[in-house]
């Protein structure tokens, strides 16, 4: 049985993009190493020589002609954006 | 007159004999949202002027231009997008999104006439099975205000079985449409994996993640699911196949019919009545001309862990696109960008979706990669093989769709895992990519049973055949719940 720490919470957390307190990660941590644990009952099954499904229909790339078309007017994509100035999208001051 | 207890072919043959308008219908619907919705909270935003505006309009279309579904109200889950309509997936990170396209659905929708009147509650990015991981709302169940509706399609469901709406559209990833259909007694489909165009769904695990519809009776779900079928080429993965009339194959005819019904789906933990509700089924199809046998889908057990592995997975990447830049939700807690985007995610995301989140980065990172991704992956091709050995010597396979009717609010929202047990006799079809339908079966003490009957690739024609020989030889469907007719005026 894997054990979950609190600091691997906080590494996947991390690494998800996801703040979190001390508190949150031993929280989850107790709740991610039950569910880990459940999944381990895969091991059970010999799949050394079984492929693995990304997809269940076979699927094809779909190309179209490599041709210019028009994007969605600026006005539109800028419908949702919370802060923004002469067409641009404002973030947040990334360089000191 | 009321509108609300009336099938399809009904409505329209008011409509085509004068008795009611397009108008006059959707005024009526959206007065019994308002009157009924404070109670069951299944919608979100509404979307009454638009749909008024689009009734008077559709008034004037000449009858013999209207098809089966032509002015006739449709609710849609809130992770489908519908142009100039809030569109939430029930998360705090997109709080007041306002898309700028619609999906294809909608857009078939639209094309086949019929008027959506609002947005249907759900678990945020349709992770859960009780309607509690909404950030705005709990939806509760029509047949008992203090149960849940289940879920993710909660809402889509109790808006159905409450009377408020005759269509809906779910989705389904691990029986987000099934699991709710069967705790609110209602008919809900999960089409054939790439039947139905995914453009303009929030992916939560985009290999499994399907829409379809829901409601009162299997005729009317036929003529929904004809109307958003077909291949589409926003979608790579819409499956490029000839889409039958789903209606004209209710023949009523079953004679014949060969039914598998797999031992493992009765199992510890299956309660007794939804056993019993199933075998009585299983004596009406019999009657009804059909063989049943049982059958093993040996694989069955692991389904659960491989399906939690892999849609945690495809949900933490597909949710990586949520950073607050764009579009949704904006920290104001933020002294650098890395910052921003971690205070961004965590004030956004409820539990479950961070929990989820983080599952799937640790099945996916390096070390974890191969013994929790890749295993889940080649155990999926087992199951997915057990459906295929079936069905070289079955029409159908069925079983209950749940294996207990609704539980209690608050019950269980603190167990993950007992929550994710709800889903047992649903995700091993997700993971085949086969359809399957929930019909009602019968009730444990007040609260409805489900029926699920799953079909081979791309037959969702026996699916419905089966389910509408059940349905006319039973009156499960005919029930309605306290509420519906208290509200009748």
């Amino acid at each position: 049985m894997a054990k979950m720490t609190k600091e691997e919470v906080i590494e996947v957390a991390h690494l998800a993009r996801l703040a979190i307190t001390d508190e949150e990660a031993i929280h989850f941590a107790e709740q991610l190493e039950a569910i880990t644990n459940a999944m381990e009952l895969l091991n059970e099954l010999d799949t050394e020589n079984v492929e693995p499904t990304t997809h269940v229909l076979p699927m094809v790339n779909v190309l179209r002609e490599d041709k210019a078309e028009a994007g969605l007017p600026r006005e539109t994509v800028l419908k949702n954006v919370k802060e923004h100035e002469a067409g641009q999208v404002k973030v947040p001051t990334i360089l000191e | 007159m009321k509108f609300y207890d009336k099938t399809a072919a009904e409505l329209q043959e008011l409509i085509h004999s004068n008795e009611a308008t397009i108008t006059e219908i959707t005024k009526q619907t959206i007065e019994r949202i308002n009157e009924l919705d404070p109670k069951v909270d299944a919608f979100l935003a509404m979307n009454e002027e638009q749909a008024m505006a689009a009734a008077s309009e559709m008034d004037n279309t000449p009858m013999d231009q209207r098809g089966p579904l032509f002015g006739l109200p449709v609710g849609v889950k809130d992770n489908i997008m519908t142009e100039g309509l809030v569109t939430t997936a029930s998360s705090r990170i997109l709080e007041g999104f306002n898309p700028i396209y619609n999906a294809t659905v909608v857009e078939k929708l639209r094309a086949a006439g019929m008027v959506i009147v609002g947005k249907l509650n759900m678990d945020e990015f349709a992770m859960g099975s009780s309607n509690e991981n909404s950030y705005y709302k709990k939806t509760r169940n029509p047949w008992n205000l203090d149960y849940v509706p289940g879920g993710s399609s909660g809402g889509s469901t109790a808006a159905v079985a409450a009377g408020e709406v005759p269509f809906t559209l779910g989705s389904d990833t691990g029986g987000s449409i099934r699991q709710p259909a069967a705790f609110c007694g209602v008919v809900g489909m999960k089409p054939t994996y790439g039947r139905v165009s995914r453009f303009g769904l929030i992916a939560f695990a985009s290999s499994l993640d399907q829409i379809g519809p829901v409601t009162r009776n299997v005729k009317d779900n036929a003529l929904l699911l004809q109307a958003i079928s077909g291949h589409d080429e926003k979608d790579s993965t819409s499956a490029d196949v000839e889409v039958p009339d789903f209606a004209a194959a209710l023949t009523g005819d079953i004679n014949g019919l060969r039914i598998g019904v797999p031992k493992e789906y009765f199992a510890e933990g299956v309660s007794e009545s939804a056993k019993a509700a199933v075998y009585n089924a299983l004596e009406v199809l019999k009657e009804k001309g059909a063989t049943v046998e049982e059958i093993s889908l040996p694989h069955s057990k692991y389904a659960l862990a491989t399906y939690y592995l892999l849609a945690s997975s495809e949900a933490s990447s597909n949710l990586s696109r949520f950073d607050g830049i764009r579009y949704g939700y904006r920290t104001n807690k933020a002294s650098s960008l890395l910052d921003f985007y971690m205070n961004t995610r965590a004030e956004g995301f409820g539990d479950e979706v961070k929990r989820r989140i983080m599952l799937g980065t640790y099945a996916l990172s390096s070390g974890y990669y191969d013994a929790y991704y890749k295993k889940a992956q080649k155990v999926r091709t087992l199951i997915k093989k057990d459906f295929d050995d079936a069905f070289q010597n079955y029409d159908v396979i069925i079983s209950p769709t749940t294996p207990t009717p609704a539980f209690k609010i608050g019950e269980i929202i603190d167990d993950p895992l007992t929550m994710y047990a709800n889903d047992i006799l649903t995700i091993p079809v997700n993971l085949a990519g086969v359809p399957a339908i929930s019909v009602p079966c019968g009730f444990e003490g007040d609260m409805p049973l489900g029926l699920q009957i799953i079909g081979n690739y791309f037959d969702e024609e026996t699916v419905y055949r089966v389910a509408d020989v059940f349905e006319k030889a039973t009156d499960f469907h005919k029930k309605t719940p306290q509420l519906w007719e208290g509200a009748a005026k």
